[in-house]
């Protein structure tokens, strides 16, 4: 690590904490970042927070880090290095990087982004998601941006290259579309997945677009999704790939829940259909347990008439399987009963992998909920933070 | 040449609002400004040479939107950015 912080110099720009602000749950007095600590980044419309807690029931906030700044994805990786996704405006997308859990973070010189001159004139607009690739090396990174490209780093962030058997492939043009195609602040290139048996053995998500493969480490690709409703084209919002069993895939798309376990075929199931019909499945994120195949958590959204992409009837709830998808059950012991007309985005719902698991929501109006129950209860650990984009544990 | 920095760019220089800078074209002396406070070139422009929108370079008061246009080391850079959106 050090040889490689002398070789690849990252800007001069460093930003430290600023005081902690108020917390809605009691404040604990165990230094964020120590032992055995609860980390929680926030990534948000006007700025980063970090939520901490050595016992998951009081939370310590501080932050905002780079106020002002959309936050996309803060993610730390198997060194501890932390990357953070942000963009201001006009001004372009930048990388942050820490090694020091946090405490400082200072601008990527060589940040994802197109060669200059490249034939199609491409620019980064924002990095929307960061996914660490143990399996390829301790210190490897995939990048998805907006406009949709994969990009690539082996030395924990800084430096990267684009990823040109996909983001060159002969039928990318294709495979993105056109300006209809895209998301209303951009196409996306998301849900990076890295086999852990297996780097050469990669997928991701494009919106719209559809889930993509490769199986020789990003040289080719191919689209993977039969079985898959399109009524306009394929939209996947979500695809986690499971740690245990990395065989096993679920999605949380445009059309609704689904499953796939590659072993038997490449083909998706519609696990959505028995989701209550008051509530349907459409959604953004999708949590898995990291110890349970069959367990798997999302938060639908109001996906009817116009797609309010608010709660259904302003009654949040997570619906958890424990059977595949074969059964869901709704989750909602301490979230508001009634007139809570926020969701949750993609990278906004996620697990701490702990005993009992711990599952957190941040939400479109800036409050994070926590369960240190499985999902069981419910809990507001933080509220008037900005428009949240993304919650990550560890 | 003194270059006047915007305050979204302030935080590359250190907080001064006026620096200097060399070079014969306003791409030189955004290269110039990149060497002394690196980074704040891909600020200002990005990876295909496209001035970002609501970036603004003055030459003498004089708008330009051409990085090859030249300067001349008595001239006074301006740049000035905006932020739009909520």
């Amino acid at each position: 690590m050090t040889s490689i912080r002398r070789a690849l110099p990252v800007l001069g720009l460093a930003c430290t904490p600023p005081a902690a602000l108020a917390s809605v749950a009691a404040i604990d007095n165990v230094a964020p970042g120590g032992s055995n600590m609860n980390v929680l980044w926030i990534g948000t419309r006007k700025g980063a927070f970090r939520l901490s807690s050595a016992n998951r029931a009081s939370w310590r906030l501080e932050g905002p880090w780079y106020l002002g700044n959309i936050v996309y994805h803060v993610v730390r990786g198997p060194t501890g290095t932390r990357l953070m996704s942000t963009s201001a405006g006009h001004l372009g997308p930048a990388l942050r990087r820490s090694t020091d859990d946090g405490a400082t973070w200072e601008e990527v010189a060589s940040p994802p982004r197109f060669a200059e001159g490249e034939p199609r004139k491409r620019a980064v607009d924002h990095i929307f998601w960061l996914e660490p690739a143990p399996s390829r090396g301790v210190s490897s990174w995939y990048a998805g941006t907006s406009p949709k490209a994969l990009f690539v780093s082996d030395d924990d962030g800084l430096s990267w290259t684009p990823v040109s058997g996909f983001n060159d492939h002969p039928k990318q043009l294709e495979w993105i579309g056109g300006d209809q195609d895209q998301t209303p602040d951009g196409g996306k290139l998301h849900s990076i997945n890295v086999d852990p048996r297996d780097p050469s053995k990669l997928l991701f998500g494009l919106s719209g677009g559809g889930v993509f493969v490769s199986d020789d480490g990003g040289a080719d690709w191919r689209p993977m999704n039969d079985g898959c409703r399109a009524d306009y084209g394929h939209d996947p919002h979500c695809v986690v790939q499971h740690p245990a069993n990395p065989d096993r895939l679920w999605m949380q798309s445009h059309y609704g829940i689904y499953r796939l376990d590659r072993d038997r075929s490449e083909t998706w199931t519609h696990v959505g259909a028995q989701m209550p019909a008051d509530v349907g499945d459409i959604g953004f994120p999708m949590v898995v347990h990291p110890r349970e195949p069959d367990s798997a958590y999302v938060f639908p959204m109001d996906g009817t008439s116009v797609w309010p992409r608010t709660s259904p009837g302003g009654k949040p709830a997570v619906f958890a399987t424990r059977d595949a998808g074969a059964t869901w059950r709704r989750l909602d012991r301490g979230l508001p009963a009634e007139q809570a007309w926020w969701t949750v985005k993609r990278q906004a719902m996620c697990a701490d992998g702990g005993e009992p698991l711990g599952l957190y929501l941040g939400t479109t109006s800036g409050e994070v909920w926590a369960s240190a129950d499985e999902g069981e209860t419910f809990t507001c650990i933080a509220r008037h933070l900005p428009h949240i984009y993304s919650v990550t544990a560890g | 040449m003194r270059v006047h920095i915007p305050s979204p760019l302030r935080s590359y220089t250190g907080g001064e609002s006026e620096v200097s800078a060399d070079g014969a074209t306003v791409d030189e002396v955004l290269w110039d400004l990149d060497r002394q406070f690196r980074g704040l070139r891909y600020r200002m422009v990005d990876e295909q040479r496209r001035v970002r929108r609501h970036m603004r370079v003055f030459i003498n008061g004089a708008q330009t939107f051409e990085l090859d246009d030249a300067v001349a080391p008595t001239d006074r850079v301006e740049i000035h950015q905006a932020l739009s959106g909520g």
